[in-house]
């Protein structure tokens, strides 16, 4: 079973759908227990970094991101909710950054090109052994953000560039994680799933 | 490497049916929205907007449904506007399964809004839609309301310049001049709103053939929204994308069937 984590956080639809899709059994849930010990736990995202992080703390995520890494259970972070997974951002302010889940040590930091948020659909340049984008090198998937991290993660790293060069995906072991959105990224999105999907 | 130009239909929706202009001999039902969106989708639309152009706020219900229904089939982006008044309303739409919601009126009524809606869900979500026209105000744009009919009394890029600083995720520019004429879209007012904001701008109204869109794109704009020349088939999407696609300019051109 794959648990769709609610923290109160936009669009669940799409992504309960999309993970659907795949004809495994998905549930959205905010219970801890269910998030802690299900097969697959999704942390889905949209907003603002520190709202994220607040609702997220509302719901004991620290607790069941702590447990599930310990265990090596599966997780797939999408857009903040990737971002979530690392130790800091800089979106609400530089001087004092605001920590977040701690899973990887890097920073998020604001995108420097000027036309922001990141909007649309652009190339995914697969890293090196990635599983999750078997088939699916140079493929396009749909981003929705102003800030990324810029250095590699995890061991397999993915990259899209919009005036730099920022971390597209991060797969290390058991947790992986997106900046776009594969839930609205068309069929290469479903596909994308559909590899996360059959690696549980 | 870089950010495709997005080609976005837009399907004006009253009571749960699409209505303007839609002329498509394939479909069994042409006014359903669902299988519309679906259709265009699998055409190689980036994303697709619903406008609610119900005069009853009695019709919310139905664009839900409606809302609920795409986001089951169509994995790409969703924009719903069209009646949008409050929080609460933004909350239902997205739940159902909107990405993204464009308010018009209801921001103009009360800017405050735009940060609510802001700081709830975070200013991507939110699509400022302008409808602007030529006037004799300070940068010869106005904004209108009733679809073009009545000046709200406002110069164009003092609101978009207002707006963009209560957190806007993007905004939809749409000539009311140039809306239906097939004449191009309205250059000028593109260059206009580009030299005040940072934030993606979809220019909207006056598309009629294929070298418009260039225009627009070398005007400012960073996406392109059209609705009678893709439902009266003038040309389909992969059309448009194809021609920008051989001026240079990056597009996505696989699509979703």
């Amino acid at each position: 079973m794959i648990a769709i984590l609610d923290y109160g956080s936009g669009n669940l639809r799409s992504a309960l759908k999309a993970f659907q899709n795949t004809g495994k059994n998905v549930v959205v849930t905010s219970e801890v227990e269910v998030a802690k010990s299900a097969q697959a736990l999704v942390i889905p995202g949209v907003g603002a970094f520190s709202a994220c992080m607040a609702s997220l703390n509302k719901v004991q995520a620290k607790e069941i991101i702590a447990h599930r890494v310990s265990n090596q259970l599966p997780i797939f972070g999408i857009c903040v909710g990737l971002q979530v997974l690392f130790s800091e951002s800089q979106e609400s302010s530089e001087q004092k950054p605001e920590s977040g889940l701690g899973v990887w040590p890097n920073k998020v930091v604001r995108l420097s090109n000027p036309i922001l948020p990141h909007m649309g659909w652009n190339t995914v340049q697969a890293g090196q052994g990635s599983k999750l984008f078997n088939g699916l090198n140079q493929e396009k998937f749909y981003f929705v953000h102003s800030y990324a991290v810029i250095e590699p993660a995890g061991q397999v790293s993915s990259w899209c560039d919009y005036g730099q060069k920022f971390l597209a995906a991060v797969e290390d072991g058991p947790i992986v994680a997106t900046q776009f959105h594969p839930e609205k990224s068309g069929k290469a999105g479903l596909k994308l799933i559909s590899n996360w999907v059959d690696s549980l | 490497m870089t950010l495709c130009v997005r080609i976005i239909p837009c399907l004006d929706v009253d009571a749960g049916r699409v209505v303007k202009g839609v002329n498509f001999k394939n479909l069994a039902d042409a006014g359903d929205p669902v299988e519309m969106a679906s259709l265009y989708s699998a055409e190689g639309a980036d994303e697709i907007t619903f406008l609610d152009i119900s005069a009853s706020a009695n019709n919310a219900p139905t664009t839900l449904d409606v809302v609920r229904k795409t986001a089951e089939q169509v994995f790409i982006p969703l924009t719903v506007g069209g009646g949008v008044r409050s929080v609460e309303d933004v909350d239902k739409l997205l739940r159902a399964g909107a990405d993204k919601i464009s308010i018009n009126t209801a921001a103009l009524n009360r800017p405050e809004l735009i940060s609510e809606i802001a700081q709830r869900f975070g200013q991507q979500v939110l699509v400022l839609s302008v409808d602007a026209r030529r006037a004799a105000t300070e940068s010869g744009f106005e904004v209108t309301t009733h679809g073009g009919k009545v000046s709200a009394g406002l110069d164009a890029i003092t609101w978009i310049k207002q707006a963009s600083q209560l957190g806007i995720g993007e905004i939809l520019l749409n000539s009311m001049d140039a809306d239906g004429t097939k004449s191009g879209f309205d250059l000028q007012m593109i260059k206009a709103v580009r030299s005040v904001t940072s934030v993606p701008l979809i220019a909207s109204g006056g598309a009629g053939k294929l070298e418009d869109f260039e225009a627009a794109l070398v005007a400012g704009a960073n996406a392109l929204l059209a609705a009678s020349v893709f439902h009266f088939g003038t040309f389909k999407i992969i059309d448009v994308k194809n021609f920008l696609s051989n001026r240079g300019y990056p597009m996505r051109l696989e699509s979703n069937s």
